[in-house]
């Protein structure tokens, strides 16, 4: 049997840092960033703490207050009662506070005293307070607070991370506990009146912060948790209540108000200077809000983001091609013997994995420039002045960062929809998350661009279009949203009470972090999914063989030439390949948007993962051409793809019509599989999760045969 | 006696009473928003809503709708930080 593994909590207000810290502690990689509510769950690492002592340290989501409203939040609050599942109460807390405004991250510490377990507070951003010229009297302050350990850190810059170590040692010897407050009579003696009347009524007494969850709070959280009897609540909340009302304080606002006014005695003499310096967020704040100024860079900045991300990636991009060409040119001689294999491996896999590969330079550009906003605290404003959007159609300002992070990738957007209070504006939320123009269908938009809008109408319309797309999933979502919200679920509207965080320059080393993290998913997807799905396709598309193919179409046309002969055959073979007569068999249902049979092939292809359309384009582009088929092939390819049969003869199939009907198809269709999984765990049923993926595939559809039947007249 | 969300920008007011029932206003006397506290209306947002708000060294942003139940003072130019009794 092994020893009990000692575990130690992180909490505090959100944006302190106590993923930065837990990331120092452990050596892990937890995210963070410069906006309250990046972690949204619990999560473990191990911590050594000197003398062979090692813990289980635990990083949680921020809260302000104990009185948990969202479900991250009842993540901190479940953990430190150990009722979590698995889990047990952790053996010490160490709080993190931001050093800069201790008053406020105090409250929440002291509620934390009522748990009566071992603590010990870590002030963080320490460097931020020295710049303010701020003095804090860590001594003063840890004998005002009954001799918890109290130790000054920068953990972003590792600075007393060792005194951490040490002070979580000493918090385990020594069981040191916070102070807890004086009530006033009247209040103590209401809580007593909680705690007999549970304890005669469960047999089991309540902690005092269980007491005060019940006595202070409106929700029944916590008198469900404890099974204590509905008949029996009313009339002991009412007494204990009047009794608080007896001292002078409104129930609902005791417990701030008492904890307050203790805390300023606490930190009286404690803290020194710094008064009135609050940074520079106040300047910028005057540009980056202004009425006018403020909407346009905030396009400005998107659009520089996109136009960007286009043109860094342009050479890196290049390389990349040319080396995938370089792998062809030497495979393809190699491996001429086997006719079949050299198939697999120059139209297949190096065509499908090596298009897909080819966009690892935009993914990797444009996530530097997220991390450097994420980590700027300029997300937060972004959700300031796109609130009133947002409330417009009765979603929450909580909305905005999943969202945002729905740019990226729907997965994190959903996650952190968790910090949403209201069940249901969660659901509404989560339910648009989805529709957000994630950076796997970046590939689409960009080889459709590449290929088609910029040698037609200049690199300009590239960064144009590349916005619109991105702006195609937001025009759907929030009607999508305000009919959900309005007539569907009835949400009550939301507060949206968000702490603007102060500036900072962004941090290499996190931004880096992020952008590595992102490239090797982005990579390992290139591998797995990919790379699978690559095979299949290049084995639909190039079975069954005729063999007698080429000899047929001499006969039937003599006069070709040798060239036209085997191209002819190359697209007779493909024609009548499984992937060939079944994408003809569908290309009916997508006929009215302008598909051919390879798109549609491509289309139905992509239903597990999006990206998947660039690699099969690739492979159904470049079978059959072996080595020729270089990597600007594709692009001149599918310029070159021509209708051969039906009423469009002749006509190209990428006209702009159909360009800009497959990019609305791709950002409108919900072609995810690991999407539709988490929407339905975090919602807790396939319901919503299949609501979601019939709706947006058929409006996908209905979409791109407006446009395409639009588009195709007007020109 | 103005309700905050009548407050102009640049405009300090002392809170002198709030709703206590209200989701909102709970978080916001959590955040350390106590009848006495001075607060600044620092801007609104571009579009009217929501506004900023400072108040014990941070700033908050508030939806107009979650600011008419806060009731203020409006103060003339008091920077001054530090609530007084609390009651
Ligand atoms: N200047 C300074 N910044 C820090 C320090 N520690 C963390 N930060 C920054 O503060 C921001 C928030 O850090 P996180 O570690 O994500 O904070 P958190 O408490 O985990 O936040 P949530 O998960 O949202 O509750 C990041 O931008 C960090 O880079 C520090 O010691 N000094
Ligand atoms: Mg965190």
């Amino acid at each position: 049997m092994s020893a009990k593994e000692i575990t130690v909590a992180l909490v505090g207000n959100p944006n302190t840092g106590k993923s930065t810290l837990f990331n120092a502690l452990t050596g892990l990689r937890q995210k963070v960033g410069n906006y309250p509510g990046v972690t949204v769950a619990r999560k473990s690492g191990r911590c050594d703490c000197g003398d062979g002592l090692i813990v289980e340290l635990v990083d949680l989501p921020g809260l302000y207050s104990l009185a948990a409203a969202s479900p991250d939040e009842q993540v901190v609050t479940d953990v430190l009662l150990g009722s979590l599942e698995g889990s047990q109460q952790p053996d010490a807390i160490v709080v993190v506070l931001d050093a800069t405004n201790l008053l406020r991250n105090l409250f929440l510490a002291s509620q934390l005293a009522e748990l009566n377990l071992p603590l010990a507070l870590v002030l963080n951003q320490a460097d931020v307070a020295h710049e303010h010229g701020l003095k804090i009297d860590t001594q003063l302050l840890s004998q005002r607070l009954g001799g918890v350990p109290v130790v000054l850190t920068s953990a972003w810059k590792g600075e007393g991370i060792a005194s951490v170590r040490r002070a979580i040692a000493e918090v385990l010897n020594k069981k040191t506990k916070l102070a807890r407050l004086t009530w006033p009579a009247q209040v103590e003696s209401g809580l007593e009146t909680i705690v007999r009347a549970v304890q005669a009524d469960t047999g089991r007494a309540p902690s005092m912060a269980d007491a005060q969850r019940i006595l202070f709070s409106s929700d029944a959280h916590t008198s469900n948790r404890l099974g204590w009897k509905l008949s029996q609540r009313e009339t002991v909340v009412r007494q204990a209540r009047d009794q608080v009302r007896a001292a002078g304080f409104n129930p609902l606002a005791a417990e701030p108000l008492i904890h307050y006014a203790h805390l300023r005695k606490v930190l009286d003499g404690v803290t020194s200077g710094g008064a009135g310096k609050q940074g520079n967020a106040a300047a910028l704040d005057r540009v980056l809000l202004h009425r006018v100024m403020g909407p346009i860079l905030f396009t400005g900045i998107m659009l520089g983001l996109f136009a960007s991300v286009f043109w860094l990636a342009k050479f890196p991009m290049q390389w990349i091609q040319s080396g995938v060409d370089f792998l062809k040119s030497v495979a393809a001689p190699a491996l001429a013997g086997t006719p079949m294999l050299q198939s697999l491996v120059t139209d297949g896999i190096i065509a499908g994995v090596g298009a897909f590969l080819a966009f690892l330079p935009q993914i990797l550009i444009l996530f530097l420039f997220v991390g450097i906003l994420e980590d700027s605290g300029y997300m937060a404003r972004a959700a300031f002045i796109m609130d009133r959007l947002f409330s417009w159609c009765g979603l929450n300002g909580k909305s905005f960062v999943p969202l945002l992070s729905g740019f990226a990738c729907a997965i994190p957007g959903l996650l952190s929809t968790r910090t949403i209070e209201d069940p249901k504006a969660r659901l509404a939320t989560a339910f648009a998350v989805p529709f957000m123009s994630c950076s796997a269908r970046f590939p689409i938009y960009a080889l459709m661009c590449a290929a088609f809008i910029g040698p037609l109408y200049g690199p300009g319309w590239e960064s144009v279009v590349m916005v619109g797309m991105h702006c195609v999933g937001l025009i759907f979502a929030v009607p999508t949203a305000f009919v959900l919200t309005r007539f569907i679920l009835k949400v009550k509207p939301q507060p949206f009470v968000l702490e603007l965080p102060r500036y900072q320059m962004p941090k290499p080393r996190d931004v880096l972090w992020r952008m590595w993290q992102n490239a090797a998913e982005f990579i390992s997807k290139a591998g797995t999914v990919i790379f699978a799905i690559t095979i299949i396709i290049w084995a639909l598309c190039y079975f069954p063989r005729d063999a007698q193919m080429a000899e047929k179409i001499r006969a039937a046309e003599p006069a070709l030439s040798t060239h036209e002969l085997q191209a002819r055959t190359q697209a007779a073979m493909i024609e009548q390949s499984w992937m060939g007569r079944f994408g003809k068999a569908v290309q009916p249902v997508f006929d009215p948007c302008g598909f051919d049979w390879k798109i549609t092939v491509g289309v139905l292809a992509s239903f597990p993962a999006r990206e998947v359309i660039v690699s099969t384009l690739g492979v159904t582009y470049s079978i059959g051409k072996g080595a020729e088929a270089d990597s600007q092939h594709l692009r001149q390819a599918m310029q070159e793809a021509k209708w051969l049969s039906g009423p469009r003869t002749g006509a190209p199939i990428f006209s702009l019509a159909a360009v800009l009907a497959l990019m609305v198809f791709f950002a409108l269709c919900s072609q995810c599989g690991p999407t539709i999984a988490t929407l339905a765990q975090e919602t807790g049923g396939w319901k919503w999760a299949a609501a979601s993926f019939f709706y947006m595939t058929i409006l996908a559809w209905i979409m791109a045969v407006v446009v395409y039947q639009t588009v195709i007249r007007i020109l | 006696m103005t309700p905050l969300s009548q407050l102009l920008p640049g405009q300090y007011g002392k809170l002198t009473s709030l709703n206590p029932e209200r989701a909102v206003d709970q978080r916001l006397m959590a955040l350390g928003l106590l009848p006495g506290m001075v607060l600044k209306l620092i801007r609104r947002a571009p579009l009217g809503d929501p506004m900023a708000i400072e108040f014990g060294g941070q700033v908050v942003s508030l939806r107009l709708a979650e600011a008419e139940s806060l009731i203020v003072d409006v103060a003339a130019d008091c920077p001054v930080q530090r609530p007084t009794k609390t009651p």
